[in-house]
């Protein structure tokens, strides 16, 4: 288990300074420097703005600042076009909208989609397990920036039960449809998994025991089924979690939460490069760092992974 | 003789006999189940249908993608209606411009990035991974280490940082896309050349003398097709999803081109003035296309990947 451990951060720790390195190395190579305006800024000016941002100094004494900044003080800089913010304060204004609907989705994805996968696999080929099929093709093409405008039409202007965006502080008339938006795709993809998965379970000898042994197929499910049944969903899980706490740009964006993802797009329009930087740089490491966690789970309660 | 030979005339048994004596390849076996599966059969008509609407398209429309019809303009809810009449078939979006020429560029290059994405994928993913599958050892754990760790970066976001830094362009739209898509197709290959790999045709050809290079590509990858096809296509739904993702965002293809993704958004924010069809007529393409990859997806994996069936 520990050689296990060890090997996964001999990855995943290399990986986030490469991720930190080439944003930077991208983000230098830009053409035109941050403060290249319309009306050109008098060199001294220049100079001392790029001084005060430390723009001046060598490219490797450059990036090993930044890079320390981040890793030690979890420090991504100041953002060169909100005056007076830091990227941290960005991100800490945009996170917690982000957090909350993100993690509402991500329940009520899990629920749901396990839900229906169980459903579909214990009355396989039913009219019940057709619907469920259904549903799930059905809600993985819809990405959410094609529901999303299907939610507002409905809801908001033909029905005008919810508003079509805002945060209102997180009042839940504001969370339904970004919820919506959000979860869909993902309920689907876990109803899938775990529809096939119960049914490789259900068909399994230990299964077959079980019921020559007479337990009630409700003990059976719960008791025997359900556990295998759902661990390869757990590799699935880990990734999912992650998109759905950044939080989908697409839902920010369409919605006007103020959530993470607004900032990011409304950087990368406004060429705002530390701003940009620092969220793919925060989304990489909450990526990877929740892949690294799953994976120590998995191989803790499957040991045959641990090869 | 020449009795036995009309097959009227035959027995029974012996008309089997000769048909059974024909067999039949793989890809013919493959192609008989597909067609088949009615939902496939029905979704690669529908998808040669919009392929058609994309090529075609462009001779039947009466207005280019960028002209700006003053007749319409200012009163585009009223006027802009889809008509026959004005050769406005799908109307026209917010600016007075022929959203049905401006829908058929879209398509067209919906289709083109999950095609271009399909083919890289195809091209690097499968030399990629069956040089590692085949090699093994240091240089397979290497390569595939690098794999994982380009698969652990969120790349929607380092996409979208790239645009932005080099500028955005369909070009960088395709590079980038095409870095991303052979990832996931590398792995499955190199799964597939390692179970490949100590079969004995392959160690006849290595006896034999064959060089590993040659042994790839002629012995191995002809192999892998069939995977290879099935992942390609459920592939190219994702790529289409992902350039109108980042054209929805308004980071992706620019004016006065135009893409689905990007129609989306430019009908999704005009909505409220009952509007309807500059969101209704991209929308329905693209859930059309995205529809139909799936189910032919679906029904080639039914079709050549025997694990699953």
């Amino acid at each position: 288990m520990f050689n296990f451990i060890a090997r996964r951060l001999a990855v995943a720790i290399p990986t986030i300074l490469i991720l930190i390195v080439a944003s930077f190395m991208l983000m230098y190579s830009a053409p035109g420097g941050p403060f290249t305006r319309e009306r050109k800024l008098p060199p001294e000016v220049l100079a001392n703005i790029e001084a005060k941002y430390g723009l001046d100094k060598p490219l490797p004494t450059q990036i090993v600042n930044y890079t320390w900044g981040v890793v030690a003080h979890f420090d991504f800089g100041p953002s060169f076009k909100y005056k007076d913010q830091s990227v941290n304060d960005l991100i800490a204004s945009g996170f917690p909208v982000t957090l909350t609907y993100g993690s509402i989705g991500f329940v009520l994805a899990v629920l749901i989609g396990v839900g229906l996968g169980v459903t579909a696999a214990i009355a396989q080929n039913s009219w019940l397990d057709y619907m469920a099929v259904g549903i799930s093709i059905g809600a993985q093409v819809l990405p959410n920036f094609v529901l999303a405008p299907i939610l507002v039409l409905v809801f908001t202007l033909w029905l005008g039960w919810l508003p079509g965006g805002g945060w209102n502080g997180g009042a839940w008339p504001n969370l339904v449809m970004p919820v919506i938006a959000l979860a869909t795709s993902y309920m689907a993809s876990i109803a899938r998994i775990t529809r096939s998965s119960m049914l490789e379970v259900l068909n399994a000898n230990f299964i077959r025991t079980a019921r020559a042994k007479g337990l009630p197929t409700r003990r059976i499910i719960l008791r025997h089924a359900l556990k295998p049944a759902l661990l390869p969903l757990l590799s699935y899980l880990g990734p999912v979690f992650v998109a759905m706490i950044t939080g989908s740009v697409i839902v920010d964006m369409y919605f006007s939460t103020g959530g993470i993802g607004q900032y990011f797009v409304n950087s990368a329009l406004n060429r705002d490069y530390s701003v940009i930087m620092g969220i793919t740089i925060l989304l990489g490491v909450l990526t990877i760092t929740f892949n690294l966690v799953v994976d120590i789970l998995y191989a803790w309660i499957d040991p045959k992974i641990r090869l | 003789m020449a009795n036995l030979l009309n097959p009227v005339n035959m027995p029974d048994t012996l008309v089997r006999a000769t048909v059974d004596v024909q067999g039949r390849s793989l890809w013919r076996d493959a192609w008989g189940r597909f067609m088949r599966n009615r939902a496939a059969f029905w979704s690669l008509i529908t998808l040669v249908c919009v392929g058609i609407f994309a090529t075609v398209g462009p001779f039947m429309a009466v207005w280019s993608n960028q002209d700006i019809d003053w007749a319409v303009l200012g009163n585009v809810a009223e006027m802009g209606r889809p008509a026959i009449a004005n050769g406005h078939y799908f109307g026209t979006d917010e600016l007075g411009r022929d959203l049905f020429a401006r829908t058929v560029q879209g398509t067209q290059i919906s289709l083109m990035v999950g095609i271009v994405g399909a083919i890289i994928a195809v091209i690097v993913g499968t030399l990629y991974g069956a040089v590692s599958g085949y090699l093994g050892g240091k240089v397979d754990s290497v390569m595939m280490r690098l794999v994982d760790i380009l698969l652990s970066i969120p790349y929607m976001f380092v996409l979208i940082l790239m645009l932005v830094v080099f500028g955005k362009s369909i070009v960088m739209l395709f590079i980038g896309i095409g870095l991303l898509s052979w990832l996931e197709m590398s792995r499955i290959v190199r799964g597939q050349t390692l179970s490949l790999k100590n079969k004995e045709f392959v160690e006849a050809a290595i006896a034999t003398g064959v060089r590993p290079l040659r042994i790839i590509l002629r012995h191995i990858v002809p192999n892998l097709m069939g995977v290879v096809a099935v992942y390609a296509t459920l592939l190219v739904p994702s790529m289409i999803i992902y350039e109108s993702f980042i054209s929805f965002l308004g980071l992706g293809v620019q004016e006065p081109m135009t893409s689905l993704g990007a129609l989306i958004s430019a009908g999704s924010s005009q909505m409220r003035y009952g509007v309807l069809w500059q969101i209704g007529f991209p929308l329905g393409i693209f859930i059309i296309i995205l529809f139909s990859l799936f189910f032919v997806g679906d029904g080639l994996r039914d079709a050549l990947d025997p694990k699953d069936r």
